[in-house]
């Protein structure tokens, strides 16, 4: 069977859950083989051999961490080159994109961002219009590359060989033009990224005042799961910017969210709309976000998000 | 510093956005149309630059007749010109194309930076910056939350999940800006008269040197197959607090296996 090959999202070698979800969907359209790029990146070849990766193409060139994404789309391009797969599968994250567009334009060919459903033959399904459409689509001329959005589906194992093979890279001036000079880490971390959480619990204006974003980030520990935010309340500075779910700030499609205090404007629903399971807490039993919650609860957030978070402690002993 | 700022008119999302039944692509004609609200922030932006700089700033925008309203917003805004390619040969062209086209018009002027948006609403796909970037070969600063220049150097401030990176890099550089980097200012009347008055360039495939056969439906890279109207997401269970909604929340959750 011919190769697929998966681009793998990972923190100095620890595989995020989206490499293990791509390595899984890639078994149905040939062999996976893995590529690790950056810093730690061999130290992933047995996690990623555990979902079938039976090849293992690892570059720790300098390069790789010290530039933003060119480096990485030439080592994606190279591959492609030589190992002519039949697909490329990228996280569809904001760094999965990028790497995969430059990469298009390197090797020439179409790309696909935002799937969330892969055929056999290689039509991806994509929500369109914050989730009222869904459109199928295919990549025409040459390799395909396609952006897969994480909880596309569940990480399943099966043991791969994993061999691993060193890429040796060369990197034009144009793919080292973007200098890394300075990482920033603000928050503490601990928390699952918004955009690769299966949990996403996310408080907006009912919140009332950053002071008590504690009441949300306790119910998302309770959950293991990443914080989101409306507009209103990272407007508010109550919480940064990042964590804001939405039109204008970034899209999940988590197994659960929970949306506390937020009335579910379009904007907001535009960026969460494809969740699996949406649960509301908002005193105003008119607020809109009950249109779409799968449960919703007509309270005050600050009794039940802390008798909620109590009772998950509770039930996991 | 000549910046060139890249504005999209996209539906309103207010609006009921569809496919053509016909040929699959965005109906732009029977919706109302907006300018991409982050392009907003990324011509701010470019005017905050050349308050500090000097240098002229420059609309380009790649859309149908009707895309001179989203770009007549930008000169009110107090862009200084505009460049505005537009051919019905461009109809149904996809991302990658779209950067072909826009690279074309960018090879017409003379900048020292881009700036962009870093998502449209419409797509949704973030990738105009990096496609432009390689293939114009030059360096790709996206999401900034932040951009400061000096000299022939541009900075910005990166956001990631759990704070930021510095990255640098020569102009001329490709930027996309998030909605943190500052508020856009509303168009003065003044400004949307002088707007009426500024110089805009209509550019056809042709005068822009673009290939017919590489933009456009047919040849388009990625195609849709087919597309379905999903039914709206249905309201579930909705449950009044009597003192005992986290419980009753839990008991939905451990019910579907959550917890
Ligand atoms: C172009 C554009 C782009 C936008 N992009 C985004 C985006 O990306 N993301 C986004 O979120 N928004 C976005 N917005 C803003 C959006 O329109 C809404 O204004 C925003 O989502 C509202 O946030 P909210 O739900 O937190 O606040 P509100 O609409 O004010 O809702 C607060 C809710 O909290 C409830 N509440 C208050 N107190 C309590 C309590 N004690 N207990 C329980 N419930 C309580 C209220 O009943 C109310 O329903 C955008 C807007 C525009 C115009
Ligand atoms: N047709 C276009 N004309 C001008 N700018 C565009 C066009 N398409 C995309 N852009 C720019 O690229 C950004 C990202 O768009 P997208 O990759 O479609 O999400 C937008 O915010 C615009 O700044």
């Amino acid at each position: 069977m011919s190769e697929v090959l998966v681009l793998v999202d990972h923190v100095e070698g620890a595989p995020k859950k989206v490499s293990y979800e791509l390595l899984t969907l890639a078994r149905e359209l040939g062999t996976p083989s893995a590529v690790v790029l950056g810093k730690g990146a061999s130290a992933a070849a047995e996690k990623l051999a555990a979902y079938g990766a039976e090849k293992v193409y690892v570059c720790e060139a300098e390069e790789i961490d010290g530039f933003l994404t060119g480096p990485k789309a030439a080592v994606l391009a190279q591959l492609i080159t030589e190992k002519s797969p039949v697909a490329v599968l990228v996280p569809s994250n904001a760094e999965g994109k990028e790497v995969g567009a430059r990469t298009a334009v390197k090797v020439g060919s179409g790309i696909i961002t935002d799937a969330v459903g892969l055929t056999s033959d290689l039509v991806a399904e994509q929500p369109i219009f914050g989730g009222t459409v869904s459109v199928k689509s295919q990549v025409a001329s040459g390799v395909p590359i396609i952006a897969v959005r994480p909880n596309s589906t569940a990480p399943v194992e099966a043991p791969g060989a994993g061999t691993v093979e060193q890429v040796t890279a060369t990197f034009s001036d144009s793919d080292k033009a973007a200098k890394v000079v300075d990482r920033v880490i603000e928050s503490k971390g601990g928390r699952p990224a918004l955009a690769d959480a299966s949990v996403v619990v996310s408080g907006g204006r009912g919140m009332g005042g950053a002071e008590n974003f504690g009441i949300v980030e306790a119910l998302a520990d309770s959950l293991g799961a990443a914080v989101g935010a409306s507009r209103a309340a990272t407007d508010a500075g109550w919480y940064p910017h990042q964590n804001q779910v939405g039109q204008t700030g970034q899209t999940v499609s988590p197994q659960l969210y929970i949306a506390v205090g937020i009335s579910g404007a379009i904007q907001h629903r535009a960026g969460m709309q494809t969740s699996k399971t949406i649960v509301a807490v908002n005193k105003d039993p008119e607020a809109p976000i009950f249109e779409l919650a799968d449960f919703g609860l007509v309270g005050d957030l600050f009794t039940v998000v802390p008798q909620l978070t109590e009772e998950i402690g509770k039930r996991k002993g | 510093m000549n910046i060139v700022v890249l504005v999209k008119q996209v539906p309103d999302t207010w609006a009921e956005r569809k496919l053509d039944a016909t040929d699959k692509t965005l109906d732009r004609a029977s919706v109302d149309v907006v300018m991409n609200e982050i392009d907003e922030y990324a011509v701010e932006e470019a005017l905050r630059i050349q308050a500090d700089q000097g240098g002229e700033v420059t609309i380009v925008s790649m859309a149908p007749d009707r895309g001179v309203e989203t770009i007549r917003k930008a000169l009110s805004m107090g862009a200084d010109k505009a460049v505005h390619l537009s051919d019905p040969a461009l109809h149904g062209s996809d991302a990658v194309q779209t950067s072909y086209a826009l690279a074309k018009v960018l090879g017409t002027l003379e900048y020292d930076l881009v700036i962009a948006g870093s998502e449209a609403t419409d797509s949704r796909m973030a990738i105009m910056t990096p496609l432009l970037a390689e293939r114009l070969g030059q360096p790709q600063l996206s999401g900034a939350r932040k951009v400061t220049v000096d000299g022939g150097t541009v900075r910005i401030e990166r956001q990631t999940d759990n704070g930021y990176d510095v990255v640098e890099a020569s102009t001329p550089a490709i930027v996309s800006v998030v909605e943190k980097i500052n508020e856009p200012r509303y168009p003065s009347f003044k400004g949307i008269m002088a707007a009426k008055k500024k110089p805009l360039t209509t550019l056809t495939l042709a005068d822009a040197g673009i290939e017919a056969d590489r933009v456009g439906l047919a040849s388009a890279p990625s195609q849709v197959v087919e597309f379905s109207n999903k039914p709206p997401r249905q309201a579930g269970q909705i449950v009044k607090d009597e003192g005992d909604g986290g419980v009753k929340v839990a008991e939905y959750l451990a019910s579907q296996k959550l917890v």
